[in-house]
């Protein structure tokens, strides 16, 4: 889980975060996107967000008065996250999007929404044909494109 | 310096693999120039999990986001709708979402019926046939009988219905307006050596299956076949000319980063509304001081983008979710000028079919609709896979405001100037898009939706680039004339989505392609006096 781009403070703080964005759920069977394998898995995506994240962290330790927000009290935490969401402009939304892109294909999580826990190809979907006669009433109305002259 | 070829065609898209395929059978030595490489099937994001993802790095719309090797960058601050296309063998029909309707043939006369913008200097019933045969080598699924077309019959079934369609069509039933299966270039059935559809649910960002009809696997096999050379990793810099005001070649950057000159005795640019004036206007020279083909002063102005708007909500019942493509049905109930709704000119309604889990996350947490914390399972849990979505492509009117240029400053890995686009949404289509929204949260409401969300425009949504070389029958009014051939220089062709004088109202590559069969067979009637 060693990431050279962030520094062990900045990892500690974005864990914390995204756990306190999607917590484990004792009722639907999930772990938090805390968890060691989803964590892993954002930490390796930030790829060429880099600088997002790096920015919304700043954002987060700024808020935060300069401490470590993993090291702050849970009420404290609280009230850091919520106005890191509502001031922290796009670098925090870039953040979120790659934590919740990563937490919705672990395979638990996807298994928990009653789906397979695989990429789309090479099997597919199977999709209904559905009720064509749906378009009995279409069907029954007269050409209606404009004519050109 | 390469050998000379009878026609170079620079962009190997829509347009370019269309125009090679149908030229091939000349027997002339065609060339095409690409700047990007070929893709493999195999490393499609479909194939991985992290398919979602992609979207926002190696696979994003936009070229300043993607940022591959082939992309080149846009300037494109000064308007509320960003480029997006893709740049490789296939061009942005490797990126599409395959939805193909055609133009209608009131597009085409849209100064005579409605006293607005210009005449096309064709005809619908003089592309028909040309729609006809690039429904067969594109391999269209789709159903004869709408009401809102001329008859036309695509060759293979239509895409299925599933939860999300039968849901919309009992809706537009119940409310009395037009629906019908779209015309999809996404093969159902065995085709022309692909296979069908699978419903892998994430077409755009190119199909693992090869069931989506992008140019690599339907017209540039053929064309390759039959003797066109395809160069990849070619991006071209300028078009040259010579003392008799001819175009002579193209110097292009080769794999290596060398220039090379190609000449040739007929140009044809391929290259979509952004690229084509941009590569025109780079081939300025002291004879043609404000770029090539330009005499009009209309190169890279009247740009169209078709204002997008998307409304969704959320309905009790599943949808379709990730399954299955995106787009299915359509909706040309307001297609046609009524004035008494306050402009003229229509659009089309997309239904879309819903979307992955994760894009699900991603927008519902941008749109305010996902708490942190406790409450995200079970908010999430009653959202993803109950959207409902209605898609809104409005018809453009050209101003010439609305335009390319060359940035002054940004240029591409190859130190070629890049382009700059400034862009307006036009009274005419914002009343437009305020109807359409309307009538857009009318069918959610009448479909049981909640928590309705509007996003107009889609920022990302300047999929369709029209208009910024008008054809016409005027050379003081237009940059190429009635078959695609510059009026300035007489071996020049243009057969890209540039070449619209009006948008209409829907996704236009359909039509492109039509275009580019029809300006190919002109050239094919007259080879013994195409340069009269």
């Amino acid at each position: 889980m060693n990431d050279h781009t962030l520094t062990e403070t900045e990892i500690a703080d974005l864990r914390c975060l995204a756990g306190m964005i999607i917590p484990a759920s004792a009722q639907y069977g999930v772990p938090g996107a805390d968890d060691d394998t989803i964590f892993a898995d954002i930490v390796n995506s930030i790829g060429r967000d880099r600088n997002d994240v790096c920015a919304a962290l700043a954002s987060l330790r700024a808020l935060a008065d300069g401490a470590s927000f993993a090291a702050l009290d849970v009420a404290r935490r609280s009230q850091v996250a919520a106005r890191l969401r509502a001031e922290g402009g796009p670098p925090v939304g870039v953040l979120t999007r790659i934590v919740l892109l990563c937490y919705y294909r672990d395979d638990r999580v996807m298994v928990s929404l009653g789906l397979e826990a695989r990429p789309p190809f090479p099997k597919g979907h199977e999709l209904e044909q559905g009720d064509w006669s749906l378009l009995d009433p279409v069907r029954a109305r007269k050409p209606f494109w404009r004519p050109a002259s | 310096m390469q050998d000379k070829v009878d026609v170079l065609i620079i962009g190997s898209g829509a347009s370019g693999a269309a125009v090679a395929w149908s030229l091939a059978e000349t027997r002339m030595k065609i060339l095409c120039l690409e700047q990007g490489d070929w893709m493999k099937q195999s490393d499609y994001p479909s194939n991985g999990r992290d398919y979602e993802a992609r979207v926002f790095s190696d696979y994003a719309t936009s070229p300043n986001i993607r940022q591959r090797p082939s992309d080149y960058p846009i300037n494109d601050d000064n308007s509320p709708i960003k480029v997006v296309n893709f740049n490789a063998v296939g061009g942005s029909t490797v990126m599409y979402t395959a939805h193909y309707p055609r133009l209608h043939p009131s597009d085409f006369r849209v100064r005579t019926l409605d006293g607005v913008a210009d005449d096309w200097p064709i005809d619908y019933a003089t592309l028909e046939p040309y729609f006809a045969e690039n429904d067969r080598m594109t391999g269209v699924s789709g159903l004869a009988g709408d009401p809102a077309y001329p008859a036309h019959e695509p060759p293979m079934p239509p895409l299925p219905l599933g939860r999300s369609g039968t849901k919309i069509a009992q809706t537009m039933n119940q409310l009395g307006w037009h629906w019908w299966p779209s015309d999809s270039a996404i093969a159902t059935t065995e085709y022309d050596g692909r296979a069908p559809c699978i419903n892998l649910g994430h077409c755009t960002p190119a199909c693992a299956q090869g069931a989506k009809a992008s140019t690599d696997i339907t017209y540039w096999p053929h064309a390759i076949r039959a003797g066109v050379e395809l160069r990849t990793n070619c991006r071209v810099r300028e078009i040259t000319t010579g003392d008799d005001g001819m175009a002579t070649g193209a110097v292009y950057y080769d794999r290596d980063g060398v220039a090379q000159f190609q000449p040739a005795e007929v140009v044809i640019l391929a290259c979509n509304g952004v690229g084509t004036p941009r590569l025109l206007l780079n081939s300025a020279s002291g004879r043609f001081p404000d770029g090539l083909a330009n005499s009009s002063g209309l190169l890279g102005k009247n740009l169209m983008f078709h204002p997008w708007a998307l409304v969704h909500g959320y309905v009790d019942e599943p949808m379709d979710g990730h399954r299955g493509p995106p787009l299915c049905l359509w909706s040309q109930e307001f297609y046609e000028t009524d004035r008494s709704r306050g402009f003229v000119r229509g659009f089309n309604f997309q239904f879309n079919r819903t979307v992955g889990i994760g894009t699900e996350a991603v927008s519902a947490e941008v749109n305010g609709l996902l708490p942190w914390g406790e409450g995200h399972h079970e908010t999430f849990r009653s959202l993803v896979g109950h959207r409902m979505s209605v898609g809104i492509c409005t018809e453009d009117l050209p101003e010439e405001h609305n335009r390319v240029t060359l940035d002054p400053v940004l240029k591409d890995s190859h130190g070629i100037p890049a382009p700059k686009v400034e862009y307006a949404i036009g009274e005419n289509t914002s009343h437009m898009l305020d109807f359409a929204i309307d009538r857009g949260k009318d069918i959610l409401l009448a479909a049981g939706a909640r928590n309705l969300h509007v996003i107009r425009p889609v920022v990302y949504g300047g999929w369709h680039l029209l208009g910024t070389a008008r054809m016409g029958d005027d050379p003081e009014r237009s940059v190429v004339n009635s078959w695609g051939r510059s009026h300035d220089v007489k071996n020049l062709f243009v057969v890209d989505g540039s070449i619209f004088v009006t948008s209409g109202g829907v996704n236009p590559t359909c039509t492109i392609q039509a275009l580019a069969l029809y300006i190919a067979d002109c050239m094919k009637q007259r080879l013994a006096t195409l340069f009269d």
